[in-house]
């Protein structure tokens, strides 16, 4: 990690907004590095995941928010669960993520592409259609056959359906997404 | 005492790729005598995706299908799927214990929920409220040759604040049904750690190596069967298997299969009647080397005779030696 100016860089309306958000005191973390240490993906972050508690608390937003770790943590929940000072952490991560995709700070693009194509199955059908969300995500994404190895394999074992089944109260899935959009407009 | 009845959630993968998981566990409920009935028209729970979008919104496309099983009367819903557990775990937590979240939760749904309903995995119905003295009298049939390792996943006992069901960090439920199976378990140290849950398609070498460590830690346990009871967990090591053998240069042919086929196997079910066709590596050799329980006894009961003829033998042996 680079050096950084304490005095110019805090950002306390951030700390402020992770910690009414998260219900979580970043504060309470001292560094013991449990997080790190039985985290599975600490091999792929740019920062381990204790190394973000500590940019956290020393309100660095633009260098977490533009991190690749919030996009690769799988909320698997080690951290949380060994925190010896019992922070939820996996939730400020997932909070982290959620302010970075508010304001379109995306470091892992093809991520948040798989997620939104999931979601957008859910729009529209109410459930997830495996086959179209896998066919939007390569679409959108520019991995054309990204997993088409695996086509054969659930083809042979007849595990997939070709057309999505629509449930009958979609519409209603539908309304949750468009009045979760109008609160946002809402609230800015 | 009237039999309690459970709603039962399938969920959007178990209509598609973990078809099996749905079709064994249906069979497991019904030879156990569980009642469950499926709430009408039931959304997907908005899994990973969604909270990585908005709390509100989150418990939202979960909790439209806690209030339809409200509406239904019944107080709890068992589900296979750890992630669809965990989205009604954290969206009934959050909503408990923050009437504000409630308030905005309830105002993007058309049926207000009034939080009456609690969840629990299936494998803690089995666990608690079946009992691992019911489970095996129900047991008919043994797999000698199977050498079990459990693999629980992340989230199904994680974080223990809202999952509130055995250990965080050395579960025992699935071991103790399979035991209860009569089939030897491993001691397994990565029961819990992660596989590289739903980055499979925009990450898949980064999945594809942390699966890997999985079947690594499972065979050095000297496992030859990975037991699981998470429908992503099984596809990450099943269905990518090959992929994991491509990516990492490893040689895996290791059966992944679901905790409730094994159950159906020991209560004397066909392959067939439980998905076992549906798994990419094969367990059907499991199946075939199944022996009836008595049979079994006697072949253990031969095995102890055979121990205490040669013991005597011994005895005698030595006995003579000493006194010539």
């Amino acid at each position: 990690m680079d050096a950084i100016n304490l005095t110019e860089s805090i950002d306390w309306e951030f700390i402020e907004h992770v910690k009414e958000e998260s219900g979580q005191d970043p504060a309470l973390c001292y560094q013991c590095g449990n997080c790190t240490a039985g985290c599975p993906y600490s091999h792929y972050f740019d920062y381990p995941v204790s190394q973000i508690m500590r940019l956290l608390q020393a309100g660095q937003k633009d260098t977490i928010l533009n991190s690749k770790a919030i996009w690769l943590c799988a909320t698997c929940e080690t951290c949380t669960t060994r925190c010896p000072c019992e922070i939820d952490v996996a939730h400020i991560m997932d909070v982290l993520r959620i302010i970075a995709r508010r304001e379109n700070r995306v470091s892992e693009k093809d991520i948040k592409l798989f997620y939104d194509s999931f979601l957008d199955s859910v729009k529209k059908f109410g459930r997830i259609y495996e086959v179209g969300t896998l066919m939007s995500y390569n679409l959108r994404s520019g991995h054309l056959f990204a997993d088409s190895d695996l086509g054969p394999k659930v083809l042979a074992h007849n595990k997939i359906h070709f057309l999505p089944k629509k449930i009958k109260g979609s519409d209603k899935v539908a309304k949750i997404f468009d009045r979760f959009q109008e609160t946002l407009k809402k609230h800015g | 005492m009237a039999k309690k009845r459970y709603a039962y959630y399938q969920g959007c993968s178990l209509e598609g790729t973990a078809v099996e998981y749905d079709k064994s566990m249906r069979v497991v409920f019904d030879a156990l005598g569980i009642d469950y009935v499926e709430p009408e028209d039931w959304s997907c729970c908005g899994s990973t995706p969604a909270h990585t979008v908005d709390h509100v919104f989150a418990a939202a496309l979960a909790a439209r299908n806690l209030s339809i099983i409200e509406n239904m009367g019944l107080d709890v819903v068992t589900t296979n799927c750890p992630s669809c557990l965990m989205a009604f775990k954290k969206a009934q937590y959050s909503m408990e214990n923050d009437e504000t979240f409630k308030e905005k939760v309830n105002e993007l749904l058309d049926e207000k929920y009034n939080c009456g309903v609690y969840a629990k995995s299936s494998l803690q119905i089995l666990y608690e409220d079946v009992g691992l003295e019911a489970i095996s009298n129900r047991v008919t049939h043994i797999i000698p040759d199977m050498k079990a390792a459990p693999y629980y996943g992340c989230i199904m006992n994680r974080p223990p604040k809202i999952a509130q069901f055995d250990d965080p960090e050395n579960p025992i439920s699935m071991d103790r049904i399979i035991s209860a199976l009569g089939i030897e378990v491993c001691d397994f140290a990565f029961k819990l750690e992660c596989c590289g849950a739903a980055f499979g398609v925009p990450k898949r070498k980064m999945v594809n190596e942390l699966s890997k460590k999985v079947i690594a830690m499972a065979e050095d346990a000297g496992a030859n069967c990975i037991v699981v009871a998470c429908p992503l967990c099984q596809q990450n090591l099943d269905l990518r298997q090959e992929q994991i053998n491509q990516t990492t240069g490893s040689n895996f042919n290791i059966p992944v299969i679901y905790f409730t086929q094994l159950m159906g196997l020991a209560f004397g079910y066909t392959p067939k009647e439980l998905g076992l066709d549906k798994l990419i590596v094969s367990a059907d050799h499991f199946a075939r080397s199944r022996i009836t329980k008595q049979e079994y006894l006697e072949r253990e009961k031969a095995k102890e005779q055979e121990k205490k003829a040669k013991k005597e033998v011994k005895k005698q042996e030595t006995g003579e030696e000493e006194n010539p």
